[in-house]
């Protein structure tokens, strides 16, 4: 029966600009102060203040528009979005309605199948960010902090032309991709610093107009947006094949729970009585400034995979993973360019460096080790005087603390013994302590030989090559 | 005689030639506050130990050399909208009876830096929104000349508490014109400043596109030797303006010859007293005689002036009082079920009428469905007004009219009628909307002895032409004792 709805999503992402300082003060955005440590008379909406533009702010704004191909509003305005919430310290929010900063943009997403798609964005305005209350179920009251009031976000308004979960996925991976390579912020869903609103509704297949939609909120990951638009489309679904009208209504999902609840409906949706904010001149971003913000941007993630292939060799699946972060990237460039084996490179960054990340919960923008010391490990790996399970004990201890492989190597004793006569001396007593391999080996299972090389790996430490140990092994066993 | 009968700027002399010591100018007016002050009520607040304390700082730094200020030392009030670090302002409201600012507004912060001693804080109408300083939660003040007469408002307190020799000077605000018309009610000198020339920083909003900072003085030197001191470009406030020419006292020059002086033809018709036209015309005949060219024109729109203020300041102001709410300072309700029921609670008591009536006002005007009607045709009113003003100043210096259309109202008059009251800044918002600089200074007093006020506007950026032909009004006024 859904077969014959068509799902229409437009999307509402909020971003929290990475400034040092706030949107209308000097207070630090930074994280985790003691509650209020961050604010001044500015934030805390005091009598007598007044808000005054980081130029940063609109900086960061214009760069992510312009990667997202919008137009650039050469003169912009901020608007006063009025409502009573005491998370909001003045009573309203300066926010951009009449003039956003960028419109009419758009960014290509490429889904499951390989099948490319453009979805518009409709336009991007800066806002300041509200407070936090806390509740304080002993004493009974609420408390407020305003450590995050006036932290600075850009809001991404998209068109509705997604139609699926999956659209909707690669729509905000490909966003946040784009500004993380901007430096534009972090685009964390989990902490909050990216925020989407999922405004969602269902139309029969082939008609023109849109049904009536609902907006989402409280999504706070990728699993939790996916969930949530599936249940939504259900839903709306339902009731029509039910024959009722779907209700447009604010709703929020509870990912616990896997369902969602209405928070308001149009009928009591506030008037938010925006004007322009006469405390804020308009902002006049030149053509010359346009130009310096787009001379800094970066290669983006496309570029950079094609470039990858082409000019490192590596396949597809590389490019694609090697670009999951610039700082990956970056790395990447710097440790192949330094060793001449990009492939190699790529090998311990898709491997050991990414297995360690996610065990220990880690961004790549945390990677604290040097490319110098991974293309050392690599050279030592080439050289043969290291191999396997050693080179990776070292590449732990470069991974942990920037060490030295050369040093490490040294200091634990980790060369490869590849002196003959004492690898053959140490196969025959293997070879004498399992006959029962070697007759296995013997009578055709050549399985049997990767045990005995095992052996003697195992007995030797790790430290013998296992090239020669196979050799060794071949000759003795063939006698 | 009592020293607070001297100018500013003849005290600041007589305290730099050490014939007077700064103790002896704060005494002097705490002890005129003493007796004047339960007839007058110009103070909301006054600080006898802080002004003390300041005096001794000042006069250290006045031997020492380093203060060398024409103010350093000059006892000064502050209208009770402008922030004063550890002094509570209340702006006249219930809601910050007990406010006590963190920090001081940037206007006053340039003013001590100057050695101005702060003696205390002047009444006003609540959140600055009236004309006659009666719609103050701590009581009318009362106009010197005549005590059942209004000081005119919103900056009543500190136009009374120069009048009636409780203070050197004054610093007061003017958003319609709250600074020019008490002025002319208390026959006392005061000046508006071009929009953008005093930072805004620290002075409680009512009309945030119209509101300016100016001082109130005995005469047109005192104001230009004052607002000297106060103007500044400021990195806290956005709309302040980066100027070059502030030194306003070069201005004072007693030669209006050739000078361009245009009366709008629409300021001297219906609605205006007789006496107080006289008393204008008669002023413009002295600057004609004194060589200024003189004529009447017309200005165009001079009827929606009102309506586009009251829409534009409304709105800005429902918006800006929206932070008292209650709960992170200011009046909160005793007893309260909810959140919901805490803001309507305490902002229904802890406001008075005139402010409810105003951000009701301006709620509306914004609200969807009438903001395009209302709000947006007042904005597009006022650049039209602006256009009006070009034109004019294109041909003329300064324009020159009534401060209002009578004198001083009776205690008691207005509020009945707020529509009427409204009307009486009809000669006054304009300068608002247009960021003019504006001056109003006494030109004689009526049949009841009150003062009269004459108003000279210049263009933006202008304020030397006001100032000089102003200067030059007032030396002839001396002259002949109008």
């Amino acid at each position: 029966m859904s077969r014959q709805y068509e799902t229409v999503i437009g999307l509402e992402v909020h971003v929290e600009l990475a400034t040092k300082t706030k949107i209308f003060c000097g207070c630090s955005t930074a994280f985790g102060g003691a509650p209020n440590a961050h604010t001044c008379p500015v934030c805390t909406g005091m009598p007598g203040s007044l808000p005054t533009l980081n130029k940063k702010a609109v900086e960061y704004a214009v760069a992510v528009g312009l990667a997202a191909g919008c137009e650039i509003t050469k003169d912009c305005k901020f608007d006063r979005k009025n409502y009573f919430y005491p998370d909001n310290p003045q009573n309203y929010q300066i926010s951009q309605l009449y003039l956003p900063i960028c419109r009419n943009g758009g960014i290509e997403i490429e889904t499951g199948d390989g099948k490319k798609k453009w979805i518009g964005i409709h336009e991007i305005h800066m806002e300041e960010d509200a407070g936090k209350l806390v509740h304080d179920e002993q004493e009974d009251c609420s408390i407020v902090d305003f450590n995050r009031s006036g932290v600075p976000l850009i809001e991404i308004v998209s068109r509705p032309d997604m139609r699926s979960a999956e659209e909707v996925t690669a729509y905000l991976d490909k966003l946040r991709l784009m500004i993380r390579y901007l430096g534009a912020s972090d685009c964390k869903l989990q902490e909050g610093s990216m925020r989407a609103d999922v405004n969602l509704s269902v139309r029969k297949e082939g008609t023109k107009e849109l049904g009536v939609r609902t907006e989402m909120k409280n999504l706070n990951s990728f699993k939790a947006i996916a969930r949530a638009i599936e249940n939504e489309k259900n839903r709306q679904i339902g009731l029509l094949e039910a024959g009722k009208g779907v209700i447009q209504e604010t709703r929020r999902w509870d990912d616990l729970k896997e369902y969602s609840y209405a928070m308001r409906s149009k009928e009591d949706a506030r008037d938010y009585r925006y004007f322009p904010d006469p405390d804020l001149p308009p902002v006049h971003i030149s053509d010359a400034w346009i130009a310096e913000i787009k001379e800094r941007q970066p290669e983006f993630r496309p570029e950079k995979m094609l470039r990858y292939q082409s000019e490192y060799g590596l396949p597809l699946y590389d490019a694609e993973i090697l670009t999951e972060s610039r700082k990956l990237a970056d790395f990447f460039e710097e440790a192949a360019q330094l060793c001449g084996r990009p492939k190699k490179v790529s090998n311990w960054i898709m491997g050991e460096t990414m297995r360690l990340l996610k065990e220990k919960e880690m961004e790549p923008e945390e990677i604290r080790f040097s490319p110098e010391n991974l293309v050392k490990l690599i050279e030592l790996q080439e050289k043969g005087i290291i191999h396997g399970s050693v080179a990776k004990e070292v590449f732990e201890a470069i991974f942990e603390n920037n060490a030295d492989p050369e040093a490490y190597v040294e200091a634990h004793g980790l060369k490869s013994v590849n002196d003959e006569g004492t690898l053959r001396s140490v196969i025959a007593e293997i070879v004498k302590a399992n006959p029962k391999s070697v007759e296995d080996y013997r009578n055709g299972k050549k399985k049997a030989m990767g045990f005995l090389v095992g052996q003697t790996m195992k007995t030797m430490n790790g430290k013998a090559d296992p090239k020669l140990v196979n050799e060794i092994l071949s000759e003795v066993l063939s006698e | 005689m009592s020293l607070m009968s001297l100018t500013a700027t003849e005290l600041g002399r007589k305290i730099q030639a050490k014939e007077v010591s700064v103790k002896e100018a704060v005494e002097a007016a705490l002890s005129a506050i003493a007796a004047k002050e339960e007839t007058i009520g110009s103070f909301v607040t006054i600080d006898e130990k802080y002004a003390k304390k300041r005096a001794g700082e000042v006069q250290k730094q006045i031997r020492d050399g380093t203060l060398k200020s024409p103010i350093a030392g000059v006892p000064v009030a502050i209208k009770d909208n402008l922030c004063t670090k550890g002094i509570r302002t209340t702006c006249s409201s219930r809601m910050l009876e007990h406010f006590i600012p963190s920090y001081t507004a940037e206007a006053v912060v340039n003013l001590e830096r100057a050695g101005a001693v702060l003696i205390g804080k002047t009444n006003m109408d609540e959140f600055a929104m009236g004309s006659t300083t009666e719609t103050s939660y701590f009581g009318v003040t009362r106009n010197p000349w005549n005590t059942d007469y209004a000081p005119g408002g919103s900056s009543g307190g500190s136009c009374a508490a120069v009048a009636a020799e409780e203070c050197s000077y004054a610093l007061g605000t003017d958003t319609g014109g709250s600074i020019r018309q008490p002025s002319a009610f208390c026959g006392v000198t005061g000046i508006k400043p071009t929009y953008g020339t005093v930072s805004r920083y620290g002075l409680i909003a009512y009309g945030s596109s119209l509101d300016q900072i100016g001082p109130i003085a005995k005469d047109v030197s005192d104001c230009a030797a004052v607002l000297e001191v106060i103007s500044s470009w400021d990195r806290k406030d956005a709309t302040s303006i980066k100027r070059q020419d502030l030194n306003f006292t070069a201005a004072l020059l007693d030669d209006v010859r050739g000078m361009r002086i245009g009366m709008p033809k629409d300021y001297f018709g219906e609605g205006l007293d007789d006496e107080v036209k006289k008393a204008v015309l008669a002023a413009a005949k002295i600057l004609e005689e004194k060589g200024a060219v003189v004529e009447e024109f017309d200005l165009g729109l001079v009827e929606y002036a009102v309506p586009a203020y009251y829409v534009i300041a409304c709105a800005e102001a429902s918006s800006n009082l929206a932070r008292f709410d209650g709960i992170k300072y200011g009046y909160r309700t005793k007893e309260f079920d909810g959140l919901h029921q805490m803001y309507q609670k305490s902002r229904s008591e802890g406001f008075g009428q005139e402010v409810k009536r105003r951000i009701l006002l301006g709620s509306f005007v914004l609200s969807s469905g009438y903001y395009d009607a209302y709000y947006l045709k007042a904005l597009s009113v006022k650049s039209l007004i602006k256009r009006e003003f070009d034109k004019a100043f294109a041909k003329y210096d300064v324009i020159l009219g009534p401060a209002a259309p009578s004198a001083a109202p009776k205690i008691g008059s207005s509020l009945s009628n707020p529509i009427r009251m409204y009307l009486g800044d009809v000669y006054t918002v304009a300068a608002n909307l247009a960021g003019l600089p504006g001056i109003a200074l006494p030109c004689g007093k009526n049949s009841r002895n009150l003062p009269i006020g004459l108003q000279m506007t210049g263009d933006c950026f202008q304020e030397k032409n006001i100032i000089r032909a102003a200067y030059a009004y007032e030396q002839a006024r001396k002259e002949r004792r109008i």
